[in-house]
């Protein structure tokens, strides 16, 4: 175990407390730099997504785990950005100025959302930004001469320094990985000066906050304003990543798998963010094997335990018909979110962080060190 | 002119006048202490100075500067800071970025500053650890500082909420019963420190505080409330021996 002796207050503040930070990071660094010339095309491109996914998660960590404003509606702000890349492209506006207004115009949304949001708390919210979500979706339908309805846009390749850079190319896969690089620098810069900090105090107490001198509204509004932007650069990548953009793929759906992923995660830091999208990331994968691979194992291990040819065939084709029903995906979601927040409420960040401890205190790690106290100062508040 | 000053400060709540023009004065750099019984009305007073609540009717004036009228925010940036009855800290951040939020007033950095933490940024960021520090070492907090509030026992809390209220170097600190809940030598140490407060820091100290032990050793004035008005005002003694004031305590 390591003790840290701080002699400066640069001590607190540095990204890197000390050295074992750079050397993990920095070997994770070059993995993931040497990652498209190893692995396969389709691991890559799931990278990408992991990629798109973690940058939107730590948007909505800014929201959600640090000021404390659920939203289900960043699906929308995801599509906001993703449309206004494909349509600025229509025009032959360069890659980087189109990324930039994508993030600017789903931020300025972000905010305008914010305003009406400030009266609002909780479930309450929650509500008023799937409202929103569902307002965004039917306006992408409707809005033909700008979104081509429900029959979706083409987003072209992007042309960058004069080269196409294809969306399975390496060059792709880097600039998602820089963009989520240098939003989790940002928002670690954010997290240690008076904004993140008030954004922190909104979350734990407002009366405080305010008491102590934070315009809770303009902070809340900013919350919302730097979120919805992150998630719009978010919706630029992931326009070109998929190609094609349509209405029904930004539902509500999407929006639960953006909570899926902090909440897996971890709510309260930026590591479950990337964490949370891995996870996420993989569940497709996941239900592929479930669907092809899944029925014959089954039916081999019943065969094997002594069933007959043709129960095992009707074994076969009853799980490839559970496998594949519809909405599956949706109720696996709900199963893991109910198993997550009854079990691991500090989700995977908080479990690797268990295991953390318990090899650094091995072999005096109490079990109860994570349990939740019981607070007997329960403190009535002037809301 | 006084320092800060309530005139016929009013709030009712339909018909139940919790505060029923009630004025007076703080002077620079005393210590103003209000008692009464239960219900009186003086933490609705504190939640009018901070403006958690809207007076029905009546005026502050803080420095010269009517500010019956500012957000609750501006009230912490004029230099007024308080702490709270019940707590209110942020229960999942360390001490540490408890008391730097009590900075707040002080930060001039803007957003786009701090997203690339310019050595501007930097620079005052270190300010405001140093001054958290002195703080901390003045209420004796070194024990907590990178501790969770979650996790730390109520006498340590109420003292982190002062030491958040310090940290904002305000000229007026409002303190909202200091001594519910700490045990006697608990409530020593915070005497002494309501005390150091006006003699090392200058803070000019309003506080609304039921043990009368803690009152008559710190306050240079006293003002007694019941039912929203005030009954006697005075050195602490005399507010003790005032007629008006034994019948609301013991019954007429």
């Amino acid at each position: 175990m390591r003790f840290m002796f701080k002699t400066d207050y640069e001590d607190d503040i540095r990204l890197f407390p000390h050295s074992g930070y750079l050397i993990s990071y920095g070997s994770l660094l070059v993995l993931l730099v040497i990652a498209p010339f190893v692995l396969s095309s389709y691991l890559v491109s799931q990278l990408v997504f992991v990629c798109i996914y973690a940058t939107v998660g730590v948007g909505l960590m800014i929201l959600t785990g640090f000021t404390g404003q659920a939203s289900l509606g960043h699906a929308a702000f995801l599509a906001i950005g993703a449309y206004t890349a494909a349509y600025l492209q229509q025009f032959n506006v360069p890659f980087p100025l189109y990324f930039v207004a994508a993030g600017l115009l789903t931020g300025i949304i972000g905010a305008l959302v914010g305003f009406p949001a400030l009266r609002l708390q909780g479930i309450y919210l929650v509500i008023a930004t799937i409202s929103f979500a569902l307002i965004v979706e039917e306006i992408l339908a409707r809005w033909e001469s700008v979104t081509n309805g429900n029959e979706g846009m083409r987003v072209k390749t992007i042309q960058l320094l004069g080269t196409a850079v294809p969306r399975d190319s390496p060059t792709f896969y880097f600039l998602c990985l820089g963009v989520l690089i240098l939003t989790i620098v940002g928002t670690l810069n954010l997290l240690r000066s008076p904004t993140g900090r008030a954004f922190v105090a909104i979350r734990d107490s407002e009366t405080a906050a305010r008491s102590m001198g934070v315009n809770v509204s303009l902070y809340k509004v900013k919350s919302f304003a730097i979120s919805a932007a992150i998630t719009g650069f978010a919706g630029c990548l992931f326009a070109h990543k998929l190609s094609f953009i349509s209405p029904e793929m930004f539902t509500l759906q999407l929006s639960i798998e953006f909570i899926i992923v902090i909440l897996i995660g971890g709510a309260f830091s930026l590591h479950g963010a990337v964490l949370g999208a891995i996870f996420i990331v993989m569940i497709d994968p996941f239900l592929t094997y479930l669907k092809d691979d899944v029925p014959g194992m089954i039916a081999g291990m019943a065969a094997a335990l002594g069933a007959g040819s043709e129960r095992a065939a009707h074994i076969q084709s009853n799980v490839a018909a559970f496998a594949s029903a519809n909405g599956l995906k949706g109720a696996i979601y709900g199963v893991i979110i109910v198993l997550f927040v009854l079990f691991e409420p500090l989700g995977l960040y908080g479990r690797w962080l268990k295991i953390k401890l318990f090899f650094q205190l091995f072999p005096l790690y109490k079990r109860a060190t994570f349990k939740r106290q019981k607070i007997y100062v329960k403190s009535e508040r002037n809301r | 002119m006084s320092y800060f000053r309530a005139e016929n400060l009013s709030l009712h709540f339909g018909g139940l006048k919790a505060v029923d023009a009630v004025s007076f004065a703080v002077e620079k750099g005393e210590i103003l202490s209000i008692i009464g019984p239960n219900g009186a009305g003086k933490s609705s007073i504190f939640n009018l100075i901070s403006r958690i609540y809207n007076p029905t009717s009546g005026r502050l004036h803080f420095e010269d500067q009517d500010i019956t009228a500012a957000p609750a925010f501006e009230i912490a940036k004029l230099g007024i800071a308080r702490t709270f009855q019940n707590i209110e800290l942020f229960e999942n951040a360390t001490v540490l970025s408890n008391l730097l939020v009590g900075r707040h007033r002080h930060s001039t950095s803007q957003l786009w500053q701090e997203l690339l933490f310019l050595p501007s940024v930097r620079a005052t960021e270190k300010v405001h650890r140093r001054r958290v520090e002195q703080v901390i070492e003045f209420l004796d907090l070194a024990a907590y500082r990178d501790k969770l509030i979650s996790g730390l026992p109520y006498g340590v809390r109420k003292v982190i909420e002062l030491a958040r209220a310090l940290c904002s170097e305000p000229k007026l600190i409002l303190l909202d019963e200091p001594s519910s809940g700490l045990n006697v030598e608990e409530t020593d140490d915070m005497s002494f420190w309501i005390r150091d407060m006006k003699t090392e820091l200058g803070v000019t100290v309003l506080m609304v505080e039921h043990d009368m032990t803690l009152v008559n050793r710190v306050s240079d004035r006293v003002i007694a409330l019941n039912y929203g008005r005030v009954l006697a005002a005075g050195t602490p003694s005399e507010v003790q021996q005032h007629p008006d004031v034994v019948a609301a305590y013991l019954g007429a």
